[in-house]
């Protein structure tokens, strides 16, 4: 559904990304593990089209979206939920999920999404008229992806959802990212939390300094001595 | 009544009256630095472009369409010279502004000094440098209002000022592009996650700033009755020292600054010297700038982490 290959992205001259390959097929849920600065975040800024390629191709459903603005990547379906959740803090609670459907224009479908939304995350219903700073991280987090659901997306790409959330939230926040993937959705999840990533995730890529290191079902890499010694602090305690 | 508080009523009234044209152009500059940071300088050009635009207009009708009541006459000024000045605040955002996207703010800044000049020698160049005197259009009638009074004129001031305001307040607050105008405001790279088109929003706030800022040239056309080519730049920094008051880059921030500006020195030109009331404002300014340089209403919300 979603195919990287070969995408090279610089910034100022320095090379992030460095030929990366990868693919996430239609109604799974892949992770995308790696240190920080290894570039995690760039891939999914380059498939959202807010980083330009400088070589490679990205396809979405067979058709090249490499060289499409940000908002044309919305409107196909795709859609980026970024590290640091970045909601409209200005904005009340209601207005943000609004933005979130700024592309559509189908307010019944667009209205039942709105429910659903509140299905999921009971707590924004309860807020909808407060403005959006004021929320606690948890629920900025929780606002942050019912934006994202807003815009009726078929892939989702979730930067660092755990993010300094407290432990409890964190597992309550891995919990609802599964229940938006059992419900139908792609999602792409890079997260720093590795043992969570690979516990909901069925497939996961290693980057490392730009580049795919590692790749395979979340058991795989979770067993790979490895990984364990860098990303999951040693061996797992079971 | 007494004598005391006639004067004092008197330019109470004077004052709000140029506050509300301060307020109109005030607004330009508070939503353009709202979603890029910049302070225009070239927007007091476009309220002096806008007062041109009106007067052509004028000249259109009343030479033409002789016996159009005046209010539709004025009607068609206003609208004339907000379409002609958002057509301009357009083509300066695209040729100058856009292509400087991602370069250091003090570029753009330098720009829009370059902007302005240019558009004051078009303007000199197009129609000469002399006081050029602006037709009566609006009957010359005052209301009384007790003691004070003030002229039809001074109504339409009012009355199309607020108007103007509240239409901006609710577009901004209620429209889908409006929102968008916020969270652009707020977050470019955010609002470009929502598929929201930042250049658009971008073109729109200055299509609409541009607007603001000719009404306001219309209505100190018809006010004072002559304009000139250079009369841009004092009554821009002026409104850009209403929206530093107000808080730039917010809008109620804008319109209350540009009336409070306009009623200080209103008070100040009647009570110590109508020479000086423009020393006053920027008294005002630099007072801001020492005890609250984020301006009355502005604001600074902590990201949480």
């Amino acid at each position: 559904m979603l195919e990287l290959n070969h995408v090279y992205t610089r910034y100022e001259k320095v090379e992030c990304l460095k030929g990366i390959t990868f693919r996430v097929h239609e109604g799974e849920m892949v992770a995308l593990l790696g240190a920080n600065g290894a570039g995690k975040t760039t891939v999914l800024k380059t498939i959202s089209g807010l980083v330009r390629p400088t070589a490679g191709e990205i396809f979405f459903r067979g058709k090249s979206i490499a060289l499409l603005s940000a908002e044309e990547i919305v409107r196909l379906g795709i859609v980026h939920v970024p590290e640091g959740r970045k909601i409209f803090q200005k904005l009340d609670v209601l207005e943000n999920l609004e933005l979130g459907a700024f592309v559509r224009n189908d307010p019944g479908e667009t209205a039942k999404d709105l429910e659903q939304i509140f299905a999921l995350f009971p707590v924004l219903e309860k807020r909808l008229k407060q403005k959006a700073g004021t929320l606690s991280g948890g629920e900025q987090q929780m606002l942050a992806i019912g934006r994202g659901l807003m815009s009726g997306p078929s892939v989702l790409l979730l930067d660092e959802p755990s993010l300094g959330l407290a432990p409890i939230l964190v597992s309550a926040i891995f919990k609802m990212i599964e229940e938006i993937h059992r419900r139908g959705k792609t999602i792409l999840l890079v997260e720093q939390n590795a043992r969570r990533a690979l516990k909901i995730a069925k497939r996961a890529y290693v980057i490392e300094t730009g580049q795919i290191v590692l790749e395979g079902s979340a058991d795989e890499i979770r067993n790979n001595p490895a990984v364990q010694e860098a990303y999951l602090g040693g061996r797992e305690r079971r | 009544m007494n004598a005391h508080i006639e004067l004092f009523l008197q330019q109470v009234l004077n004052g709000l009256t140029i506050g509300m044209i301060y307020a109109l152009i005030a607004l330009g500059y508070t939503m353009v630095y709202g979603v890029l940071q910049l302070i225009n300088f070239a927007h007091g050009e476009i309220f002096m472009v806008g007062a041109h635009l009106a007067l052509l207009m004028i000249w259109v009708l009343t030479s033409f369409f002789a016996g159009v009541p005046f209010w539709l006459v004025i009607l068609g000024v206003f609208l004339f010279a907000m379409a002609g000045a958002s057509f301009l605040g357009a083509a300066i955002e695209k040729t100058a502004y856009k292509p400087l996207r991602g370069s250091p703010k003090l570029t753009a800044l330098i720009t829009s000094i370059g902007v302005s000049f240019f558009l004051q020698n078009a303007v000199m160049l197009l129609c000469g440098s002399r006081e050029k005197t602006v037709p009566e259009v609006v009957p010359n009638l005052r209301f009384g209002l007790g003691a004070v009074s003030f002229s039809l004129v001074q109504l339409i001031i009012f009355l199309t000022s607020l108007g103007l305001m509240f239409f901006l307040t609710w577009f901004v607050k209620s429209t889908s592009l409006g929102r968008a105008m916020r969270a652009t405001a707020e977050n470019p790279e955010a609002a470009l996650l929502m598929g929201i088109s930042v250049n658009r929003v971008i073109r729109v706030t200055f299509m609409l700033g541009s607007a603001l800022g000719a009404v306001a040239g219309a209505l100190f056309a018809m006010y004072y009755g002559s304009i000139n080519f250079h009369d841009g730049y004092l009554a821009g920094i002026k409104a850009f020292t209403a929206a530093v008051f107000g808080g730039i880059g917010s809008i109620p921030g804008a319109m209350l600054g540009g009336i409070l500006l306009g009623l200080f020195e209103g008070l100040a030109a009647g009570y110590i010297s109508s020479e000086w009331k423009d020393a006053f404002a920027f008294l005002l300014l630099g007072a801001v700038l020492i005890f609250k340089p984020s301006g009355l209403f502005g604001e600074n919300l902590p990201e949480k982490v």
